[in-house]
């Protein structure tokens, strides 16, 4: 366990500095912004369909495949869709004369 | 070569992550952000499948099968999806990614135990494994389950020892999961599909007691846990981008959450236990509440038309009705009449921050005719008529002088402040949060009942006709 944290220190480091990025990035967001704020992060986090592409992409067996494909399937979903509801959302905020 | 173009392509990814999250806090650069995290995923997708080291070309079809039918039906139904029905339609994209990184620790376990004997299973990877599991899957169960109830496919069901059931349900989850993290049995897998099934459980009853107004919260909180999830796979993988995206979505998630709860004057924990106007409804349902006045659309059109400052208060019944073209037609109408015409804005109105912006901006209202509800709010002293289209609890006057009542200390519209009221409604129900609403029973308010969408488009032809 010690080993395991020590030979990821690395990766711990960023995972600590960027919760506060985190947190930093969206304090004082107007409530307006609340549903499409929401959305966009929806659609960040779908980067997780990389991790389906490595596993389709790796894939030897009939259950990585069945499992993979879904995977990248519902990550895709997730990515775009995200990403495309969140652009309706935001087109609307355009101001207009 | 390849791995080091990959790297400095993650880099960009994540830089456009980041940098993109912080526009979409701004109105006014809210979109371009989007398109800048849209594009790092982009290169991140594109530069994993060409690049990344042991993706076997044979897959390919795989790869770009499932690519494609991610994104046709996700830009179909994004496309396709009203308006309205914004919320659900985010909290199933949501539980897509929680599904994603449920079976990717499905399968990376599975491939673990191929790789190694039982008892030399690298424990770390384990534990990262069993997180992604958990979370994934509870986040993906709980935003089904939250799409369902948002759509009105799942009703609100609440256990007396709900709360009980949960913490030991949890308490089981994890003690499980330390078990085979610790111990390393030789028949890890079964372990692993009971915690998977129990997550699974776990996520239906997290999300089932949590009233229906309060959905915006749980799946704001369910996005930060897939990007947690996601943030697990990018730990296991050694990968700098799933790591970035999905942490910052995890605390800027939470911290999302957290001011959602703040714009209701509300905790967190008091979201989560459901109690929202649970408990305290049963007294003084029968009390005296006083007379109602109705008022029919004639008289409502004479006093729109005669007044010089009309405010008006949207809320769920607009969105329901789908009323917001109508609204705004109302809206041009009293102006042109030389009507001053504004809208207050409650944060929580509707049933998603936002909402309302959302839905009139739709509609072509424009943007500084929506008001906010702290620069509306000393506005009504000087207001002639507020017409509040069906909105109910942001307007209760019981959040400011009842303690007893569940919604007490939350920030309301003070509309009662203007001179005349008229309240749209579809019936005398109490509204979401279960209760009496004081503000109807007063003398300067009169109610015009009906569907909001009807009965605007006959407040406009009545007011043309005067």
């Amino acid at each position: 366990m010690l080993e395991f944290i020590t030979s990821n220190l690395q990766i711990i480091y960023m995972l600590l500095l960027m919760i506060f990025v985190g947190v930093e990035l969206i304090e004082k967001v107007p409530s307006v912004l609340h549903t499409p704020l929401m959305s966009g992060a929806n659609a960040i986090h779908g980067v997780v369909i990389i991790g389906a592409i490595i596993i389709m992409g790796q894939a030897d067996n009939l259950l990585a495949t069945i499992l993979g494909f879904i995977a990248v399937v519902l990550g895709t979903l997730n990515v775009v869709g995200g990403f495309v509801v969140t652009d309706r959302m935001l087109e609307m905020f355009k101001k207009r004369k | 070569m390849n791995s080091h173009i990959l790297q400095i392509i993650y880099l960009i990814g994540s830089l456009s992550f980041i940098i993109g999250l912080k526009m979409l806090s701004k109105p006014n650069t809210a979109r371009k952000g989007n398109l800048i995290a849209a594009f790092g995923m982009t290169i991140a997708i594109i530069g994993t499948i060409f690049l990344y080291e042991g993706i076997k070309t044979t897959n390919y079809i795989w790869i770009f099968g499932g690519l494609i039918i991610g994104s046709v039906l996700g830009t179909i139904s994004a496309k396709k999806v009203q308006m309205t029905q914004m919320p659900e339609m985010v909290s199933l994209f949501n539980g897509m990614g929680g599904a994603c990184a449920m079976l990717i620790s499905v399968v990376e376990f599975n491939h673990l135990l191929h790789e190694y004997s039982f008892n030399s299973l690298p424990q770390g990877q384990v534990i990262i494994i069993m997180l992604g599991l958990i979370i994934g899957s509870i986040s993906f169960i709980g935003s089904i389950v939250a799409w369902g109830k948002l759509s009105g496919k799942i009703g609100d069901l609440t256990l007396k020892i709900q709360q009980l059931i949960n913490i030991g349900l949890l308490t089981i989850i994890l003690a499980l999961a330390v078990y085979i993290s610790i111990f390393l049995p030789p028949n890890a897998l079964t372990y692993f599909y009971i915690i998977w099934l129990l997550s699974a459980i776990y996520g239906i009853l997290f999300v089932m007691p949590i009233g229906g107004a309060d959905m915006p919260v749980v799946i704001s909180l369910l996005n930060s846990f897939t990007g947690v999830a996601a943030a697990m796979g990018g730990f296991l993988y050694d990968n700098k981008v799933m790591l970035v995206g999905g942490i910052l979505v995890g605390s800027a998630g939470t911290l999302l959450t957290v001011v959602m709860c703040k714009a209701m004057n509300r905790s967190l924990t008091n979201v989560l236990l459901g109690n929202f106007g649970g408990n305290s409804s049963s007294s003084s349902k029968s009390e005296a509440l006083g007379n109602i006045q109705e008022i029919n659309t004639g008289d409502t059109a004479i006093l729109l038309k005669y007044a010089s400052k009309v405010i008006i208060v949207p809320g769920y019944g607009l969105a329901v009705a789908q009323a917001q073209h109508v609204c705004h037609e109302l809206e041009e109408l009293l102006e042109t009449q030389g009507v001053s015409v504004k809208y207050a804005i409650h944060p929580v109105a509707g049933r998603m921050p936002g909402h309302m912006n959302v839905l009139l901006a739709e509609s072509n209202v424009s943007y500084d005719k929506l008001v906010e509800m702290e620069n509306i709010n000393p506005e009504f002293n000087t207001t002639d008529v507020v017409l509040v289209v069906g909105a109910n609890d942001v307007v209760n006057p019981a959040a400011k002088t009842d303690p007893s009542s569940p919604i007490y200390g939350m920030p309301i519209l003070d509309v009662e402040n203007a001179k005349k009221i008229v309240v749209m409604k579809r019936s005398m129900k109490a509204g979401y949060a279960g209760i009496e609403n004081m503000l109807f029973y007063q003398p300067k308010t009169s109610m015009l009942f009906g569907d909001a969408k009807n009965t605007l488009t006959k407040i406009i032809a009545e007011v043309k006709a005067l």
